[in-house]
């Protein structure tokens, strides 16, 4: 076990857990976007920065990624922190002035859109995370979006922005999207994700779509069980 | 050539070669470097084997690598006079055999000449650019073929290696380093020695050495000089190193557009393998240790450690964070050790030569020497080699011969695009990594890029800015869209639309990205920004407030006119410029319509009167 002070809170955790998880199980919140328990974390949204002391060292680090170390003192609040936290926000408000997620938490950390940014109107609620990448290579295990350009000029979504071939219309992307950027559309026995069209499967017992074919294929495929078995809702079997 | 097995046979073969190699023979060595290539020092070379041909003489001429002085390239040393002859042409050739190879005739004319005292020099080390240098990892290059592991040898190359595989344990080497006090030259200034024990005790295998050549900084060029001039000394200081370490694999991340620095290492670690300088048994011992190359596509983020681990595992260049340390947890999560080649190349000459010489060599803080590439508004362009310690005015006036054309020196910038800009009152600053840093600039991979009055400070810091967001990997926010936003501000003063505020809105943005930023891409990103804030902020307030370029760069500030008194009417404004803006009659003072004026300064280069004013 680690011992850590947390915001002045004295806080015991297991060696290994991410100062990010420290704070949570004392009942201290930092914000986060792209954190995400069914994923690896990526580090890229700097919203949980905090400011840990280890000597007479102090820095900025993310939460999410620093794993907790004995006789550090973190604190999540300090004015170099807020300082980060609000210019995150500022520049996402102008990415995505759109995002209802990110006017709530700018409402909560108290920060509004700064006037001297002009909005993009290109960018969708998209915040480029990764989230959706990692679900999808780390859990779907299919790849079949990935991000592609560099810098500001940097998009997600399939290679060459064409119908991807692997995708299998899942829709774990849409669960972990933080900001509601990904639209899948699932109308009747079609479901519509990322430029392509997917049949669904109607539950052979209650007669529900509820999922593509192709992703009952795949699991299929994937585990060895009778495509038959799959072609039943969760509820119905 | 023969494998080589033992240190004792390695002596025995550089014996030999020097046993071979008589100093009094008549030798020309030509620069043949990437910058004198593009002079076209390659068709001299063939010039100079053909003449000497046609006249029946058996003199060699040898391509070697940079001799840094790139402004006055294509450049020759006839030996063993060692007569240094500069901006050489094709048509020089016949008089340099017949008469200097021949007969040790002076050829006055291709003699660099002093531009103060209008006298000439006759040696390389004469010549005021060399005059004050300490070429400890530089020198050799002028000397060398570098596609030639012999000519290496001759010079003892290789010699270090020998002695710390059989009269150094892995622990002494480290030591030494330490001793020595070498800071990683790439940049950030660690401690090298420190840096290798820690990879040494980290548990895991294998693990894994990394020479990084992925130079980006806008004008510089000292890596690839040396990668390209003498790749052996990247080699032998990459296998110290691994031995040192422990590794047992290396990489040499270097980019693609530098053909040749690729070509030469190539050569390099396949002439090492075959004399059983690299590879399995390294000279006898137990010690084995590969090398490979990996090119790099050119972004300039893939110069960040963890960004380069994932180019080289094949993954798109994106930092992680590194709170884990690549000592522990680097390149396939195996402990690895990356050093800059520059870093790399210095560590045979500590081995050799000791620790304690090398110490006194510099700073207390920084000790040996620092390759710098000096460009932008100075005399004499090329690379120089300096004492940690140098000050910044005896680099731009006493090597680089002071600016051109007479105009005023304002800034100098170093550090590459997350360095600084340091102005004309701090000078006479000691150059070392703490005292950079100490004004707000860096030391950064060694670019050096000097700037005139007629240089606006904002337009540098958009330009740097601009490079950044660009390079950007876009990975985290602050970096992808805050260093944007100070681009569009900086863009915005620049032309004509800054805002009350601007500055102070700049420095809060600098101080969250810098703070916020999962790199030091991103963390050095408001660099430029905030050092030519915080040396030239009068520049951004008349920009600002009123609306003026001091500098006459920024076009939507400035209008040309001509200086009626000294327009003596000659036309040459009239014909070069692209947009008919400048008229007039012959011998009549010339106008120009601001109207259609694109500020494109063909007319300003173009006048020998110097009759046109911006404002």
């Amino acid at each position: 076990m680690v011992n850590l002070i947390i915001d002045g809170k004295n806080v015991t955790v297991p060696k290994d857990t991410m100062v990010l998880e420290a704070a949570r199980s004392a009942g201290v919140n930092i914000p986060t976007l792209c954190a995400h328990e069914a994923i690896s974390r990526s580090g890229s949204c700097r919203l949980c920065v905090v400011e840990v002391k280890k000597g007479h060292r102090t820095r900025i680090v993310t939460s999410c990624l620093y794993p907790v170390e004995e006789g550090l003192i973190v604190d999540t609040r300090s004015e170099r922190v807020q300082n980060v936290r609000r210019l995150v926000l500022e520049l996402l408000l102008a990415r995505c002035p759109k995002s209802d997620v990110l006017q709530k938490l700018a409402l909560d950390l108290g920060v509004d859109p700064h006037p001297r940014f002009v909005p993009d109107t290109d960018k969708g609620k998209c915040i480029l995370c990764r989230s959706c990448v990692r679900v999808c290579e780390e859990v779907v295990g299919v790849s079949a979006i990935g991000m592609s350009s560099r810098g500001s000029h940097k998009t997600v979504g399939p290679p060459f922005k064409e119908a991807s071939s692997v995708c299998i219309g899942c829709g774990a992307c849409v669960y972990v999207c933080p900001t509601g950027h990904i639209v899948m559309q699932s109308t009747g026995d079609k479901r519509k994700i990322w430029r392509r069209t997917f049949k669904m499967q109607a539950c052979e017992k209650c007669g529900k779509y509820f999922a593509p074919v192709d992703q009952l294929k795949f699991i299929s495929k994937k585990t060895g069980t009778p495509y038959k078995e799959l072609a039943v809702c969760t509820e119905c079997r | 050539m023969k494998k080589i097995t033992t240190a004792l046979d390695l002596r025995r073969v550089q014996e030999d070669l020097k046993k071979n190699f008589d100093p009094s023979k008549k030798l020309v060595t030509i620069c043949a470097g990437t910058g004198c290539r593009g002079y076209g020092c390659i068709n001299v070379k063939e010039a100079l084997e053909a003449e000497l041909q046609k006249q029946n003489m058996d003199v060699e001429v040898r391509a070697t690598g940079c001799f840094g002085f790139c402004e006055k390239g294509p450049l020759v040393v006839v030996h063993p006079e060692k007569i240094f002859y500069q901006q050489v042409k094709i048509k020089d050739v016949p008089d340099i055999v017949s008469k200097t190879v021949a007969s040790g005739e002076i050829l006055e004319k291709l003699l660099y000449r002093d531009p103060f005292t209008k006298e000439t020099v006759l040696k390389e080390e004469e010549v005021p650019f060399y005059k004050k240098q300490h070429r400890l990892v530089f020198g050799q290059n002028g000397l060398i073929d570098p596609t030639r592991i012999e000519d290496y040898l001759i010079i003892g190359g290789y010699s270090a290696l020998a002695k710390a595989l059989t009269e150094m344990t892995p622990e002494g080497v480290i030591d030494e380093v330490k001793k020595a006090g070498l800071r990683g030259r790439g940049g950030g200034g660690f401690p090298a020695g420190v840096k290798w024990e820690s990879c040494r005790r980290a548990h895991g295998a294998p693990k894994y050495v990394i020479g990084n050549g992925d130079e980006g900084d806008p004008g510089a060029y000292m890596d690839r000089s040396l990668m390209e001039g003498n790749p052996h000394s990247v080699l032998e200081g990459m296998i110290i190193g691994a031995y040192a370490i422990g590794a047992s694999e290396g990489y040499i991340y270097v980019r693609n557009e530098y053909p040749l620095a690729v070509l030469h290492l190539t050569l390099a670690i396949a002439a090492a393998k075959e004399a059983g300088l690299l590879g399995k048994n390294i000279l006898g011992t137990d010690f084995s240790f590969d090398i490979h190359i990996n090119k790099g596509g050119g972004a300039f983020v893939c110069g960040e450690s963890s960004a380069l681990f994932a180019s080289i595992e094949g993954r798109a260049g994106e930092p992680r964070a590194k709170y884990i340390h690549a000592v522990e947890k680097g390149l396939w999560d195996k402990p690895t050790c990356l050093n800059n080649v520059e870093t790399w190349a210095n560590v045979p000459i500590i081995i050799n030569q000791g620790a304690e010489t090398y110490a006194s060599v510099g700073t207390e803080g920084s000790k040996g020497t620092k390759i710098f590439s000096l460009v932008g508004k100075i005399n004499n362009t090329g690379l120089v080699e300096v004492p940690m310690g140098i000050t910044l005015r005896e680099i731009v006036y006493d090597m680089g011969g002071g600016i051109p054309n007479g105009r005023k020196f304002k800034a100098v910038q170093t550090g590459g695009p997350s360095g600084g800009c340091i102005p004309e009152r701090l000078l006479d600053l000691p150059v070392d990594f703490d005292k950079l840093t100490e004004v707000g600039s860096m030391m950064g991979s060694g670019g050096m890029i000097v700037m005139d009055d007629r240089s606006c400070m904002v337009d540098v810091a958009k330009y740097f800015l601009a490079f950044l967001q660009e390079e950007s990997c876009g990975k985290c926010v602050p970096c992808r869209e805050g260093v944007r936003r100070m681009r569009e501000i900086l863009e915005d003063i620049c032309a004509g639309r800054g805002k009350e505020g601007d500055v102070e809105l700049l420095e809060h943005i600098s101080t969250g990205v810098a703070d916020g930023s999962l790199c030091a891409l991103g963390g050095s990103a408001p660099n430029p920004v905030l050092s030519t804030i915080r040396y030239f902020r009068e520049e951004y307030d008349a920009h600002i407030r009123d609306h003026r370029c001091p500098a006459g760069v920024c076009k939507a500030l400035i209008t040309y006119s001509v200086n009626a008194e000294k327009c003596t009417g000659c036309g040459m404004c009239v014909k070069v410029c692209p947009v008919q803006a400048a008229t007039g009659e012959k011998k009549k003072p010339h106008s120009i319509n601001n109207d259609l004026c694109t500020r494109c300064g063909a007319c300003i280069e173009s006048c020998k009167f110097d009759a046109i004013t911006v404002e």
